[in-house]
């Protein structure tokens, strides 16, 4: 992996933090389970550096807009003038120049850098709130679930693994133009705020079930706590049980399954834009350019490898980043 | 044991219904006209009529899914202008592709399962291996590769690696032929060297998984105690290693590997889409594209049946790999 200048940077800052926390922990001090784990996420390279990684991407994505105003070019803008007469870019490696930092794709003629970067928007945009959801929805169900018991148990339990038994993809490949057609029509011009909404929905519908059955686990494990016990004893309502006393002894695995998640959803959006149902063409997304770009492959090999490298080192970071927070929350794991 | 089967196959029955009706309520019943997709360009409003008459649309909702069902189990009429009698299990027929939705399953769906069983087996062994060697040797340059190997390997995407090695083997050294699907039957040779960078996308992505996971829970299994009793008492190490303890680790890899078979079973969708093989993954995706509903439900069904089925055969694998787990 090689570092940009801009990571190095931050980087340096990070390092000179962490000296900072060092000093200050010479005297003995009491420190909160979160604190420790954080130190422990600070001295591990990997995790710095991938989380580094992720903040830069993360940055692209929300200065997409600056970065357009600096680049000086558009997502939707066209240079046909720089295309040869079969619609291939001209120059080398797909028609880069000082200009158009990734080149040119071919046919179209827009520029590949900037539509790179609205697809990082889209793709966080996209597996971030998709995965907030999902968490949202899985911690509820999975602590109602595993807190209460009963028939209540029993229902979530069914519709977990009915949930599980659904092929995500297939279905999300179906349901996706179904769920569009309903509101537009055979013939409506689709918004790409819709597509992007759709998604997400679709992701909301199946993606909660891991989650509930990870809180449904662990809350059976303190249900018969003493502490559990206690508050419920004094007279504890279900909200508090719940969010008050149960939830912050379980945020550790929620965490990690929620960064886990991301990258998750920013390849499943990927892939459904990949076989077509995701986003429209209008909608800047990395699966949308690599689909585009296999019809290219003998003509103009350079096309694939940007955005396949760009959502590689995404993911990879995502995936590093959630590994180290795992060990880091959890000492006794060993990978 | 007959008990726990009767349990689990009353269990997995009672899923399969619900997918069906809840795959058949969200494309029947959403209120989008099926047929208006199948003759978009000048139909008339008779034709229109008659199309959505011999589909049965005019039905109420349950004797629509009565219906169906029904041809699945036993078969059903349906009416010349759907080619008539359609036999056991009648998933419809397509106006699309002019073809009972059978036969065009029966069709591709040998092509998905050339794909996905010899990558299956490819990627189990590279990976149960792989794993198996990099936590025998833990800590050294073969463990690093591989620890490497599964990093990079899960965060790849099948349609960049594909299309990668389609670019090298195909386009540029060419020594493969752009992929096709040909019968084992008819021609081996050509049916293997279609589908080998299927298989090998597949296994290089999957088995990087499967690594990792074996690697973690070897590591675990080595440092139990039946391991050092059996050492201890004068056991080689390739039997300790090779039937105690792999046998011990294996489990969990049984129930992931499982559950991939048979969503992979279900429709390779990227996979046949990267390398142009019409599987059902692509019919699938086909049939979305045109609208055509009798097909889109067969293939979701079908999926479903494959993740139900991998999810008994994996409890069951389970009762014989390790004899703790008590089938109740």
């Amino acid at each position: 992996m090689s570092l940009s200048p801009v990571e190095g940077v931050a980087l340096a800052e990070i390092e000179a933090g962490g000296d900072e926390g060092g000093a200050a922990a010479k005297g003995v001090v009491g420190r909160s389970p979160g604190q420790l784990a954080w130190l422990r996420l600070r001295r591990d390279r990997t995790a710095v550096v991938s989380g580094v990684l992720l903040v830069f991407f993360l940055l692209l994505g929300l200065a997409a807009p600056l970065i357009e105003m600096v680049y000086g070019i558009g997502p939707r803008e066209q240079f046909q003038n720089l295309l040869d007469g079969f619609g291939m870019p001209l120059g080398y490696a797909g028609g880069v120049t000082g200009e158009h930092w990734f080149g040119l794709e071919p046919g179209l003629g827009r520029d590949i850098f900037i539509r790179l970067i609205y697809g990082l928007r889209t793709s966080l945009f996209i597996a971030f709130a998709a995965a907030l959801i999902t968490a949202a929805i899985g911690v509820v169900l999975g602590a109602l679930a595993g807190y209460l018991g009963g028939w209540l148990d029993a229902v979530i339990n069914w519709i977990t693994d009915l949930t599980l038994a659904m092929p995500f993809l297939i279905i999300a490949l179906a349901l996706t133009p179904t769920i569009t057609l309903r509101f537009y029509g055979e013939r409506g011009q689709v918004s790409s705020a819709f597509g992007v909404g759709v998604l997400i929905a679709v992701f909301a519908i199946f993606g909660w079930a891991s989650t509930a059955r990870l809180v449904r686990g662990q809350v059976i494990a303190l249900r018969e706590r003493e502490f559990v016990e206690a508050a419920r004893a004094s007279g504890a309502g279900l909200g508090h049980m719940l969010f008050r006393q149960l939830l912050p002894n379980i945020w550790a695995p929620i965490l990690v399954s929620f960064s886990l998640a991301v990258p998750q959803f920013i390849t499943s959006e990927a892939a459904l834009s990949f076989i077509g149902v995701g986003l429209s063409d209008e909608t800047p997304s990395f699966g949308r350019m690599i689909y585009r770009s296999l019809d290219f492959l003998q003509t103009d090999p350079a096309y694939v490898f940007f955005p396949g490298i760009t959502i590689f080192a995404l993911v990879f970071a995502f995936n590093l980043f959630g590994d180290a927070l795992r060990d880091a929350l959890d000492p006794k794991s060993s990978r | 044991m007959a008990r726990f089967l009767l349990k689990r196959i009353f269990s997995a029955t009672l899923t399969l219904f619900a997918v069906s009706v809840l795959t058949f309520l969200m494309f029947f019943a959403l209120p989008r006209d099926p047929v208006s997709s199948i003759c978009s360009k000048n139909c008339n409003p008779e034709r229109l009529e008659r199309v959505r008459d011999d589909l049965g649309l005019n039905d109420p909702l349950i004797s629509q899914y009565a219906g169906y069902m029904k041809g699945i189990v036993t078969g059903r009429d349906l009416g010349s202008a759907q080619g008539g009698r359609c036999d056991a299990p009648c998933l419809g027929w397509s106006y699309v592709t002019n073809e009972a939705v059978s036969d065009t399953i029966a069709r591709v769906l040998p092509v998905t399962l050339s794909i996905v069983i010899p990558a299956a087996i490819l990627w189990l062994l590279l990976g149960v291996g792989l794993g198996m060697v990099s936590a025998l040797r833990r800590g050294t340059w073969l463990d690093r590769a591989a620890i490497g190997f599964s990093l990079t390997g899960a965060s790849l995407q099948l349609y960049f690696v594909g299309a990668v090695l389609l670019l090298v083997f195909v386009y540029n050294l060419r020594w493969l032929p752009v992929p096709s699907y040909t019968s084992l039957l008819d021609n081996p040779a050509k049916w293997a060297s279609g589908l080998v960078l299927a298989w090998v996308a597949l296994a290089f992505l999957f088995s990087a998984i499967y690594a990792r996971l074996s690697r973690a829970q070897m590591l675990e299994t080595l440092s139990e105690d039946f391991v050092r009793t059996a050492r201890a008492k004068g056991l080689a190490k390739p039997k300790v290693y090779g039937r105690h303890a792999l046998r011990a680790a294996i489990t969990p890899v049984v129930t992931i590997a499982g559950l991939d078979v048979g969503g992979a079973l279900g429709g390779t969708v990227i996979t046949e889409t990267t390398f142009g093989i019409q599987g059902l993954g692509r019919t699938a995706v086909d049939a979305v594209r045109s609208g055509d509903l009798p097909t889109i439900m067969a293939t979701v069904l079908i999926a479903a049946v494959f993740v139900v089925l991998a999810n008994v055969l994996v409890d069951l694998l389970y009762a014989a790999i390790d004899p703790r787990v008590r089938l109740r």
